[in-house]
């Protein structure tokens, strides 16, 4: 089904269909982050990281797209792992403001250099995905169709990757430094470690996820990664719910849906970050665990008849 | 034995100008149950917060066979085999009893994300699942694996704390007041287990501020009061201490 969705749609709404496969990943990377229990502000900017850093590889180093693209994720896991030092030592709404802090601390250095990072400007020609023939197949990733395969491909490899980690004991011990980090480092858990460990891996995805929109549109600068876009991957991940592996996902289609088709259709382009507001405190007030909680009383009479099973 | 198994060695913890703890030293030996006792803010829980690693202490030592490990990180203390357990219900409330035990399981059988990935952690699952019903089955819990933990009554919850420290495989178990707001049959039932986990052979410390509910469990009794050590010794000797009379006497007039 996923396959075959780009076809019905118009030019505009394919190209919504590729951000909305990028945001997937970062919504979904940010849940991971969320796993042990620290909200970060930072996130998109680490999105930025990887975007630069690809670009910058494939602009000045030549490095084929596809390759900087894994490089560019790979240095957004590596800043990551550097602002753990003095991030980790922050706990909770600590946490979050300085997640911030050091996120507008990178904004400002893309801003204020010129050199390599484009100043205020930003980036501009980055290297598009080079055409590839498959005999039969030719992709043009001008086409958005052809780049949301490409993107679907990476997205569902990287959520794949993720739910892996997730249902492993390494995700258990995630959730068991969320819920109590005393109890999880008297039975012997390296409570830092693990912290550090799920801010990497998501950084790494978010940076990917930036790597993919930087190569689509070509151009970036530092406002492409401001608050208000964290306030958008806040509210998916809040509007869908964080307990489940869906949840932010959901968030992020419902919420696309909503503001890309109804809103811009209506006309209400303006009133964008109005109607956003509206949403999240209607969803705070009315579905306090999110869409997900709707999804699973739909569904929890057929899940109890599965585990009466054996 | 020439080097002891848990040696408290002069210990002294300072909170600003307030000495908690004052030259404690003492010893715990392998294989038994000893209370640490005392009257409200003797700095027992500080003691017992030091030796598990919580706390850095001011000056002094804790040794576990001749090897200081005061100072260690609390993850650091218990791959060292000192495992501890909280004085509330302290557990992860929103996972289940299973899933409790296979985290205390983390230390023997330590995930790995890329074996998670491929796929090849799964005899390490198997192994931390058999470990964890096995502590479980240790404390009667194996029937309410399914559980969330945060849904059990109170009495199982701190069993469920136990089953966590045990499938740690500990050498000792410090257990930070294991009898608050139990009623008399869980209290009974929490000294069978904790009987059964010492024939087990792990070695276990408990704090406790009521003496009455441990005098009939423990082999040796060390007594603090103000920081410091009051009386030593097994649980008749230490009862009809005059010190530790006037002690909690003393500490009962204030409170009446």
């Amino acid at each position: 089904m996923l396959l075959a969705l780009p076809h019905g749609l118009s030019f505009s709404q394919q190209e919504i269909l590729v951000f909305l496969t990028i945001n997937v990943l970062l919504v979904a990377s940010y849940r991971l982050l969320t796993l042990t229990g620290e909200w970060s502000l930072g996130h998109v900017v680490i999105m930025g990281v990887g975007a630069y850093a690809s670009a910058l590889y494939s602009k000045h180093f030549g490095v084929p797209v596809p390759v900087s693209m894994a490089l560019g994720a790979g240095t957004a896991a590596l800043i990551a792992m550097f602002l753990s030092y003095p991030l980790f030592r922050m706990k909770g709404f600590y946490f979050l403001i300085g997640s911030f802090a050091a996120g507008e601390i990178i904004r400002l250095l893309w801003k204020r250099f010129r050199d390599p990072f484009g100043g205020p400007k930003g980036l501009k020609r980055i290297e598009p995905m080079p055409d590839f023939d498959l005999g039969i197949w030719q992709f043009d990733f001008f086409e958005p169709v052809c780049y949301y395969y490409f993107a679907l491909a990476v997205v569902a490899f990287c959520l794949w990757l993720m739910w892996r980690i997730e249902r492993s004991h390494v995700g258990l011990t995630f959730h068991a430094v969320h819920w109590q980090d005393k109890l999880a480092e008297a039975a012997g858990v390296n409570v830092r470690a693990y912290r550090t460990l799920a801010f990497v891996i998501a950084s790494g995805f978010a940076g990917l996820s930036g790597a993919l929109l930087a190569h689509y549109i070509g151009t970036i600068n530092p406002n492409s990664f401001d608050v208000e876009m964290m306030v958008f991957v806040l509210t998916w991940a809040i509007v869908g719910g964080t307990t489940t592996f869906y949840g932010p996902i959901l968030g992020c289609i419902v919420l696309t849906i909503l503001n890309e088709i109804v809103l811009r259709e209506m006309g209400f382009e303006q009133a964008r970050p109005l109607i956003y507001g509206l949403v999240l405190i209607a969803s705070i007030l009315f579905l306090p665990k999110g869409l997900e909680s709707v999804v699973q009383r739909l569904v929890r009479p057929r899940a109890e008849k599965m585990e009466e099973r054996p | 034995m020439t080097v002891p198994f848990l040696e408290i060695r002069s210990l002294t913890m300072r909170f600003g100008g307030l000495t908690a703890v004052d030259g404690l030293s003492f010893q715990v030996e392998h294989g038994a149950i000893h209370g640490l006792i005392g009257p409200n803010g003797a700095g027992k829980t500080t003691t017992f917060n030091i030796i598990s690693g919580f706390y850095r202490p001011t000056a002094g030592q804790v040794r576990l066979r001749g090897e200081e490990i005061s100072g260690l990180h609390m993850h650091e203390v218990a791959r060292r085999g000192v495992v501890r357990t909280f004085q509330h219900s302290t557990l992860f409330a929103e996972l289940t009893a299973m899933e409790n035990a296979i985290v205390g399981t983390h230390m023997s059988f330590r995930p790995n994300i890329f074996a998670a990935i491929i796929g090849w952690d799964a005899e390490d699952r198997r192994g931390a699942r058999a470990r964890a019903e096995e502590a479980l089955d240790f404390f009667g819990l194996l029937p309410l694996a399914g559980e969330r933990a945060g849904d059990l009554s109170h009495g199982h919850q701190r069993a469920l704390g136990m089953v966590v420290a045990m499938a740690a495989h500990p050498d000792i178990v410090l257990l930070d007041e294991p009898f608050t707001g139990m009623n008399p049959e869980e209290t009974k039932r929490m000294m069978e287990l904790m009987l059964k986990l010492r024939n087990s052979g792990v070695t276990i410390l408990i704090v406790e501020h009521d003496m009455h509910a441990i005098m009939g469990l423990c082999d040796q009794i060390t007594v603090m009061n103000f920081g410091r050590l009051l009386a030593e010794g097994t649980p008749k000797e230490v009862r009809t201490n005059l010190e530790v009379i006037e002690a909690y006497l003393g500490g009962a007039r204030h409170v009446a």
